[in-house]
């Protein structure tokens, strides 16, 4: 990098950042100098419109092109549900589809699990706040980062040699053959879903932890009066108190396991059979010049998120109707 | 707390309060005396190992940083009293080497920043705007504008790439060109793209979490104001930004954090070059082209983290709120 582009860099930035800036303060003015009748109109258009724009321009349209285009090959012309036939005959998309499932199935369940439990553990203890940071970490690192830390702990070394791979180093210790971790089919779907479940351990930890502590003592010293054991008064008091809390937890974590791409880009591309919905999208619509079956993809992941959508909607309903 | 259906469920439905209180809840004396008893040594035990477990992977690969690249790429991080060596080479070259073949993070860094940094404030500025109209003004169907908008945070962004960088081909690619021509120091490939696709795809999100705080501001105040003669400017910069301070402060880190780890969105906008490309997505063309250059890809994936980890341990308190409340974005 020149002293020039740097230069550059910093116009642009400062440069955007004042033209925002006066775009912003030229609507207040104009709002300002509005005739008085009519002004609850004009106020409201300063406020709402920009926003509004943009979210109909970079999110609305886009989505309901994307959902013609699933219906287009190559070309661009309509070619009715060919892009779905392919999809669910084509072995290595149906492959990328079963991936997907697998993801879906356990990432929530383990990483909400572990979660929950460590949540348990270290309530109250000496040092919690530590214990929570150590754990919550990952949730701030880019996923990028987390598939490098990960790549290295799966690092292969021929047998014989030193490894430098953590995981295959533990596999010696217990007299085992070093295995190529990433190459090897279906155990590499296994090793990158470890790495979500990584990431998001520590999402669920911290929400279940504030519930946890949320849920009355009153309960919990009754429960203990009668007698019960620290299970019996975990299953029937402390659970059913953070049910809501557990519903949120899996289907956060689960809409952000359906979307996943960044950690299977940057530790396989992919490639060995371990490619996801997600993925396969970048790859057919940006890599492979197949923009109808990437819309496809993208519909089909849009289908799957959207009972969690409809769910959440009727909550959130509810909630202002009680406001 | 988090989202949405969240605080119809969980104890305190106050999404809002939450936001500016955070999620810890005070607990009394009597509290941890019972909650205590609960705590065996089973549980020790369990949560050290998990604790150990979740922060080794960081941990080696920091290690290994500064680790020469003969013995990084001959022993283990584990062996390193037995083979001892530390350098900080791996970092000056990944961050200041100019020679072709080293990663030159110097400039990617830039332009993460170059991109993070707008990419937080516009959305945050007019998604307020459009929160406090949502909140304050009335008009007819607000409600189901707003629930819409309240659905979008969830739909795939995959749904949107292709038909947007269509358009950004077709509307936005002449005005760079013609911005390269008058001002020759700005590339062709410029933060543009990125800056509105970060906005757009961040604004649904942020309406809604400052919706729900902006609302709670009492209404005399905003009478008050308007009964003196503030113009909606006025009352909007003055009164109702700084009295949501901590929600947007909350909502800020998130977005900042959620634009420097992003890697879809510029993989798709950026271009690639060095002109605009941010960290993540260099690295993971580095993890791609030179998966074994260990020397360069652990330095380089610490340049990348520095940044979140500050955020994440001087500002944990905001972010956990923000991270709380926008988990389902993307």
């Amino acid at each position: 990098m020149t002293t020039a582009d740097l230069i550059g860099k910093i116009i642009q930035v400062v440069g955007g950042l004042a033209i925002f800036a006066a775009i912003v303060g030229l609507l207040f003015f104009l709002l300002d100098k509005a005739p008085r009748r009519g002004k609850d109109y004009w106020q409201l258009v300063v406020f709402l419109a920009p926003a509004l724009i943009l979210v109909i321009l970079g999110l609305i349209y886009p989505a309901i092109r994307t959902s013609l285009l699933a219906f287009t090959n190559n070309q661009g012309d309509f070619n009715g549900l060919n892009n779905f036939v392919w999809m669910f005959t084509q072995p290595a998309i149906l492959n990328t589809l079963l991936n997907t499932v697998i993801w879906v199935l356990l990432v929530p369940t383990i990483s909400t699990t572990v979660g929950l439990a460590y949540a348990v553990f270290i309530d109250k203890s000496r040092g919690e706040k530590i214990y929570k940071a150590l754990v919550f970490m990952p949730m701030a690192i880019s996923m990028v980062g987390a598939g490098i830390i990960w790549k290295f702990v799966y690092d292969y070394r021929q047998s014989g040699t030193q490894q430098i791979g953590l995981l295959n180093q533990i596999v010696i210790w217990f007299g085992g053959e070093p295995v190529q971790w990433l190459q090897t089919s279906p155990i590499n779907t296994f090793l990158l879903i470890v790495v979500m479940i990584w990431i998001q351990t520590g999402f669920a930890m911290v929400v279940l932890s504030a519930a946890i502590k949320a849920v009355p003592v009153e309960q919990l010293e009754a429960a203990e009066i009668d007698g019960t054991t620290p299970w019996q008064r975990f299953t029937n008091v402390t659970l059913p108190g953070i049910r809501g809390s557990l519903v949120v937890v899996i289907t956060t974590i689960s809409i952000a396991t359906l979307k996943v791409f960044d950690i299977v880009r940057t530790m396989t591309a992919g490639n060995f059979d371990t490619s996801v919905i997600a993925n396969e999208m970048y790859t057919q619509a940006f890599r492979a010049a197949e923009p109808g079956r990437g819309s496809a993809l993208a519909l089909v992941l849009f289908i799957l998120v959207l009972p969690i959508v409809i769910y959440n909607i009727r909550v959130m309903r509810k909630q202002r109707e009680i406001r | 707390m988090s989202t949405t259906p969240i605080a119809a469920t969980t104890p305190d439905p106050d999404t809002g309060n939450r936001l500016a209180r955070g999620a810890d809840a005070e607990v009394g004396p009597k509290a941890k005396r019972v909650k205590r008893r609960l705590t065996s040594r089973t549980a020790t035990v369990a949560s050290l190992v998990i604790a150990v477990l979740w922060t080794i992977p960081t941990f080696g690969l920091f290690i290994s940083s500064f680790r020469p690249a003969e013995l990084i790429q001959s022993t283990g991080w584990w062996t390193i009293f037995q083979n001892p060596g530390f350098t900080f080479e791996n970092y000056s070259e990944v961050l200041l080497s100019a020679s072709q073949s080293s990663p030159q993070l110097g400039s990617y860094f830039v332009n993460s920043l170059a991109i993070a940094i707008p990419g937080t404030i516009f959305p945050l500025i007019l998604g307020a705007m459009a929160a406090y109209s949502f909140a304050w003004m009335k008009f007819r169907g607000s409600n189901w504008l707003f629930i819409l908008i309240f659905a979008l945070q969830i739909v795939p962004l995959q749904m949107a790439l292709l038909p947007l960088l269509q358009m950004f081909t077709t509307f936005l690619r002449p005005l760079q060109n013609q911005l390269h021509d008058v001002l020759p120091m700005i590339p062709e490939q410029n933060y543009l793209p990125v800056w509105i696709a970060h906005t757009m795809f961040g604004l649904p999100l942020i309406i809604f979490l400052l919706h729900n705080f902006i609302s709670e501001i009492p209404g005399e105040v905003i009478e008050a104001a308007r009964v003196d003669g503030a113009s909606p400017g006025q009352i909007f910069f003055r009164i109702v930004l700084p009295l949501a301070l901590p929600a947007i402060a909350s909502v800020a880190i998130f977005q900042f954090l959620w634009v420097w780890n992003d890697l879809l969105v510029a993989l798709i906008f950026s271009g690639g070059t060095q002109d605009v490309a941010p960290l993540t997505q260099r690295l993971a063309e580095l993890t791609g082209t030179r998966g074994q250059d260990w020397q360069r890809l652990t330095a380089a994936a610490f340049v990348s983290l520095v940044i979140p980890l500050i955020v994440f341990f001087s500002l944990q308190r905001y972010f956990v709120r923000g991270l709380l409340a926008g988990s389902t974005k993307g």
